[in-house]
């Protein structure tokens, strides 16, 4: 019950603000969305204690039917077991901080309709707690759609700006490439199993592994391929390499949007997905390899991008779309534990830097090129010291929480002991490096050196309201803790009791056994090459600064290849984007209007022509008409004679 | 005699025109004669409606024949009767149209302005038209009330459509006629085989298997012109763009189902054969017909055109679940049809909107909307969310359902008929954003108004529909359900049978 109050609460707000926003004002919304969301967070957190305590049991609440059509049976219902609890607590805590820090940071918007953000804000809350505590895979696809939505409405929320509305739209667009991935899984998941209901499939398991897929050409195993495609789906959302283009570009969305939405919450749904159908996916080797080696390929790739960008929002996002790779090598690995576990530890610490960024922001009067930045540490203390917080925590320094995940994660692609698991293991601790010296890179720039910005913008630097920096606090324990308070449970000796049935593994599946007894320079690689990391950024940006720019003028080609996102823009533009313009074109004007139209309109004008020309037979003369009969009658006389006797 | 006690269908089905000759006896200066029209044309489609309701409480959803039938003789010598009757396939047609009806009435409330009069009269036939249709059980009966259909529809385009409204008409007509003919001859076929127009007996009538393929041949170019399929789509767009906004309405949300159902109340029951083996056919001009109007929609500059596009592909997408011939297919091919209906329905009500304020449907001329009219930017991105399929609307469930299906017949119809779901996100978000996102550049959108009351009166039956349909779609495919699953028991019979036959011959 509590439960459910915590997912419905938002909903509730989210309708209120919407609808009545306009007329019950700004305060009022904001009160109402807020209050719904603490009421949701309070439930959520019980529920949470009341099923790990072992007060309550891990359930099914049945809402009604949904679709049905024949052997196709979908109900509302919600799953109420560790995996969904967890996620619900997490999302409804951190949703509930980011409605807090909005009330200051959205206080100057120039645009006069903030009932309206907040309504959407708890939309997306309200959408994403449905994807998590779905109990079918159609409830998961409503509330992974609804995030989408969301998402849409908050990145285009500044609406009037072209760069917003573009952005909105390629985020929604680029996931619906992967959302086509993941509907065609759940009609596979039906075709295999009959059913999408999660405790029907995952209780089937064992009796369709050799079920198999025609396609392509070839046979394959029904799990291989439904493992492939639902991870196509999970490629658009959690921005994986090929999809991750939206991610950077809505960037153009208010701040707390990027916190909630693009570090928090929904990126880490295509995580969720593979963690939640692990039952199945532990069954597809195949599946699982290609999952590792796209979430390795990820980390390496946008952390090399991170290290080059100059806007402090999209330097975060591409750390975001980084860190999602780790977890995708965590659940290719079988470690669907340790990717959970470093969602969560991750949620904390990356909404942390993404509220810090928008402190920064808001103190700068809205500049985010960090190029005009620096010497700004002594003005705001408290907000930099949070992003010191956040950095230790994402640069996996001893006891903040990313040590405990991030390192468990390249322990266990180690661990695995195949060919794809020590690329995973290779590229996440290059990763690694590269992640100590962007998060370094962003600290230095952002607040040391000598003040770029203008004389105007460096007298308004002030620290945050106490209504932004209150949330900072908060995320900053969940930060510090969250690590070292959830390891014994979610990865360590007490992972069966902690997870119940909600992550069921394969009886060869040992890897969070075997990450124990990895060789000692594994376990210190990350630790040693985060430190490395740090100090290369010192030496590149405060010690000898003149290094980044002799680098870049050294290997141009490298910079501007990095610098323009290995060029993933460009090429999409060239190979789908301007082809498909011109395509669209060429149907319409020469299939449409020139070919199928002009079959009908051509025998129109023939018959009008044609019809003129006999007109001018009729001229009215007698002589005329007798000798067209006459002609007539020989003709029949012939016909008659020849043809008919 | 039936399950309401009293001839329904035919009140239903009748009725309407009874108003229409009310409305042609109403005399007095022209103010008054547009009042007076206005109103009891609204009045009697709001009677015919709530008679129509009856349909929703008593039908029973557990009998998968016909309900309600009334019966009257006709023409006994040639087997042909007077008989009307509902199934779980077409009685919620019957009740999309009395439903559209009204709303259409109410929208073209102050957009009309001249021969008011001829006008509602004209919407009033069309009702008859279309309850008649849906509502037919014998071929003839159906087949005049198919072809009536044409007659207000012309007109309406014809005289109070856009600048180019002849030549729309014109082609409308031209096009539907031609492929009817062809179905007048199948039906002529039909009738010497069997000696009867009567429905249920054509639906237990074995055809040998070349006169199915052949009567197949002759539906398709009827139905394929009026769903519309692709290559003979082109008349929809002109149709559209030419037609008043209320036509509009009725053309995508009930004109185009006809194709569709008559593809499901004659082409796949009764000529088993004939759909399993050209179903290859079909489906291939339905993926093409989602991928090339898609494409094409994408690349349009006028709103209504744009839509009419958007409607050829998701068309598409019910011929392709028709077509896969199994419960999923054909009841995600259903609520596709109504759905469309629906949200296609209030997409052309939205370009209505801003039209009747404007005076231009060129999308270039638009642009942040959202400023000045935001329950209009709200409405707005419901239908277009809805069209885009998104889950909670109509749009997802009969989209889905069709994947499902889609499914079972082979991967690459599913993927390539689900390409709809990028394509459709494309063109209706690049829709939104031109007219909706954006700064308002213009004095005449600076001064725009929001939706008037009865604007909301208008639209809110219609999203009240979408997202009952799209939360609770189950109360909507119940009443299907048992139709379907004979449907298609009775298509596996049929050709296991032949499978039989053909085995035993050769021995």
């Amino acid at each position: 019950m509590l439960f459910a109050v915590a997912i419905f609460a938002p909903l509730l707000g989210s309708a209120i603000a919407g609808l009545f926003g306009k007329a019950i004002g700004d305060r009022a919304a904001m009160a109402v969305t807020i209050l719904c969301m603490l009421l949701a967070s309070g439930c959520g957190v019980s529920a949470f204690i009341e099923l790990e305590s072992g007060d309550t049991t891990a359930g099914v609440i049945s809402l009604g039917t949904w679709v049905e059509a024949g052997t196709f049976h979908v109900d509302w219902a919600l799953r109420y077991d560790a995996l969904s609890a967890v996620m619900v607590a997490m999302v409804t805590c951190v949703a509930t901080l980011i409605h807090i820090y909005s009330i200051g940071y959205m206080a100057h918007d120039e645009n006069h309709t903030i009932w309206r953000f907040f309504s959407y804000l708890s939309l997306f809350s309200f959408a994403m707690l449905m994807l998590v505590s779905a109990d079918n895979l159609l409830q998961l696809f409503f509330g992974w759609e609804g995030v989408g939505l969301a998402s849409y409405l908050l990145i285009g929320y500044w609406y009037y700006r072209p760069s917003a509305g573009a952005a909105a739209m390629k985020a929604f667009i680029v996931n619906r490439v992967g959302d086509l991935g993941f509907a065609l899984g759940i009609a596979l998941v039906f075709f295999t199993f009959g059913s999408i209901d999660f405790s029907t499939v995952f209780g089937a398991v064992g009796q369709h592994q050799d079920a198999a897929y025609h396609v392509l050409g070839h046979t394959y195993r029904a799990y291989e391929v439904i493992g492939i495609l639902l991870f196509i789906g999970a490629m658009g959302k959690s921005a994986q390499i090929g999809l991750h283009v939206w991610l950077p570009d809505a960037m153009e969305g208010p701040t707390p949007v990027s916190a909630l939405i693009h570090a928090a919450t929904m990126v880490t749904a295509g995580v969720f997905l593979m963690a939640r159908f692990s039952p199945v996916l532990d069954y597809a080797p195949g599946a699982l390899g290609f999952v590792t080696f796209i979430g390795a390929t990820t980390a390496l790739f946008a952390a090399t991008v991170g290290c080059t960008q100059t806007d402090i929002k999209r330097v975060i996002a591409y750390s975001t779309c980084s860190q999602l790779g780790y977890m995708f090598v965590a659940a290719g690995v079988g470690a669907y534990q340790a990717s959970i576990f470093h969602l969560l530890t991750h949620a904390f610490f990356k909404a942390l830097l993404f509220l810090t960024a928008g402190s920064v922001i808001h103190a700068m009067s809205d500049e985010q090129d960090m190029r005009k930045m620096g010497g700004i540490w002594r003005l705001i203390p408290l907000t930099y010291t949070m992003m010191w917080v956040g950095n230790l925590a994402l640069g996996g320094i001893p006891f903040f929480s990313g040590y405990y995940s991030k390192d468990a994660i390249i322990e266990a692609a180690w661990a695995s002991c195949s060919l794809v698991g020590h690329y995973g293991f290779w590229c996440t601790v290059i990763a690694a490096f590269l992640t100590a010296f962007y998060s370094w890179r962003l600290i230095i720039l952002t607040f040391h050196g000598a003040p770029r910005a203008d004389h105007h913008t460096m007298e308004h630097v002030h620290e945050s309201p106490a209504v932004m920096t209150v949330p900072l606090l908060l995320l900053a324990v969940g930060a510090v803790f969250a690590g070292w308070a959830f390891h014994d449970q979610m990865i360590g000796p007490d992972w069966k009791a902690f997870w119940g049935d909600a992550i069921q593994i394969a009886a060869s599946n040992h890897v969070l056994h075997d990450m124990e007894d990895v060789p000692g320079w594994v376990s210190l690689t990350p630790l040693v090459v985060g430190l490395a990391g740090i100090a290369t950024a010192y030496v590149f940006y405060m010690f000898v600064p003149g290094i980044p720019g002799a680098l870049a003028a050294a290997f141009p080609w490298a910079y501007r290849f990095l610098l323009n996102k290995w060029y993933f823009d460009e090429l999409y533009a060239a190979v789908i984007i301007r082809p498909v313009q011109y395509l669209a074109q060429g149907l319409w004007q020469i299939g449409d209007v020139t070919i199928i139209d002009g079959i009908p309109n051509g025998i129109a004008a023939l018959t009008e022509d044609g019809s003129s020309q006999v007109v001018k037979i009729q001229n009215g003369s007698i002589a005329v008409y007798a000798f067209a009969m006459l002609i007539g009658l020989v003709l029949l006389v012939s016909i008659f004679l020849l043809f008919l006797r | 005699m039936n399950a309401a006690g009293f001839p329904l269908l035919s009140l239903i089905t009748w009725l309407p025109l009874l108003g229409g000759l009310i409305i042609m006896y109403v005399r007095g200066d022209e103010a008054t004669v547009a009042s007076n029209a206005r109103w009891a044309a609204l009045w009697t489609s709001l009677i015919v409606f709530v008679l129509s309701l009856v349909l929703w409480v008593r039908f029973d959803p557990a009998d998968p024949g016909f309900q309600f039938i009334e019966q009257a003789s006709w023409l006994p010598q040639w087997g042909i009767t007077y008989k009307l009757g509902v199934d779980g396939i077409s009685v919620l047609f019957v009740l999309l149209s009395t439903a559209l009806t009204p709303i259409c009435i109410l929208a073209s409330w102050e957009a009309i302005k001249t021969r008011v009069r001829e006008y509602m009269l004209a919407f009033l036939i069309l009702e008859t038209m279309m309850v008649g249709m849906f509502a037919a059980m014998d071929f003839v009966v159906f087949y005049m009330f198919f072809e009536g259909v044409l007659i207000p529809m012309y007109l309406i385009i014809g005289i109070w459509g856009g600048p180019r409204r002849v030549y729309a008409a014109m082609k409308f007509f031209l096009f539907t006629l031609a492929g009817s003919v062809l179905m007048l001859l199948a039906l002529l076929a039909m009738w010497n085989f069997a000696g009867t127009t009567d429905i249920p007996t054509l639906l237990h009538t074995q055809f040998p298997a070349s006169m199915q393929t052949w009567l197949f041949l002759a539906f398709l170019a009827s139905f394929a012109v009026k769903v519309p399929m692709w290559p003979v789509h082109t008349w929809l767009p002109d149709a559209h763009v030419e037609a008043p906004t209320a036509g509009s309405v009725i053309l995508a949300g009930v004109l185009l189902k006809m194709g569709a159902y008559g593809f499901l109340r004659f082409s796949v029951p009764m000529l088993p054969l004939a759909s399993a083996h050209l179903a290859p056919l079909m489906f291939a001009l339905s993926v093409v017909a989602v991928i090339y109007t898609s494409l094409v929609a994408l690349a349009q500059t006028d709103m209504k055109k744009l839509i009419a596009y958007s409607s050829v592909a998701h068309m598409g997408v019910v011929t392709i679940g028709i077509f896969t011939i199994n419960v999923q297919g054909i009841s995600g091919a259903m609520f596709q049809m109504l759905s469309h209906g629906i949200v296609s329905g209030a997409l052309f009500l939205c370009v209505g909107v801003v039209y009747d304020r404007i005076h231009t449907r060129d999308i270039a001329r638009y642009g942040g909307l959202a400023d000045r009219m935001p329950a209009y930017a709200l409405l707005f991105m419901l239908f277009a969310m809805a069209s885009i399929g998104l889950p909670g609307t109509s749009g997802f469930v009969g989209e889905f359902l069709v994947l499902v299906g889609a499914f079972q017949v082979n991967f690459w119809l599913a993927l390539l008929g689900s390409l709809g779901m990028i394509l459709g996100a494309a063109y209706m978000l690049w829709l939104y954003r031109r007219i909706i996102f954006g700064r308002i550049t213009r004095d005449d959108l600076r001064a725009i108004l929001d939706l008037s009351p009865r604007e909301m009166a208008v639209f809110a039956p219609l999203v009240v529909l979408t997202l009952w349909m799209g939360i609770y779609p189950s109360s909507f495919s119940v009443f299907w359900d048992a139709t379907v699953s004979t449907m298609v028991e009775h298509h596996q019979a049929a050709l296991a049978a032949t499978v039989k036959l053909a085995t035993v011959i050769p021995q």
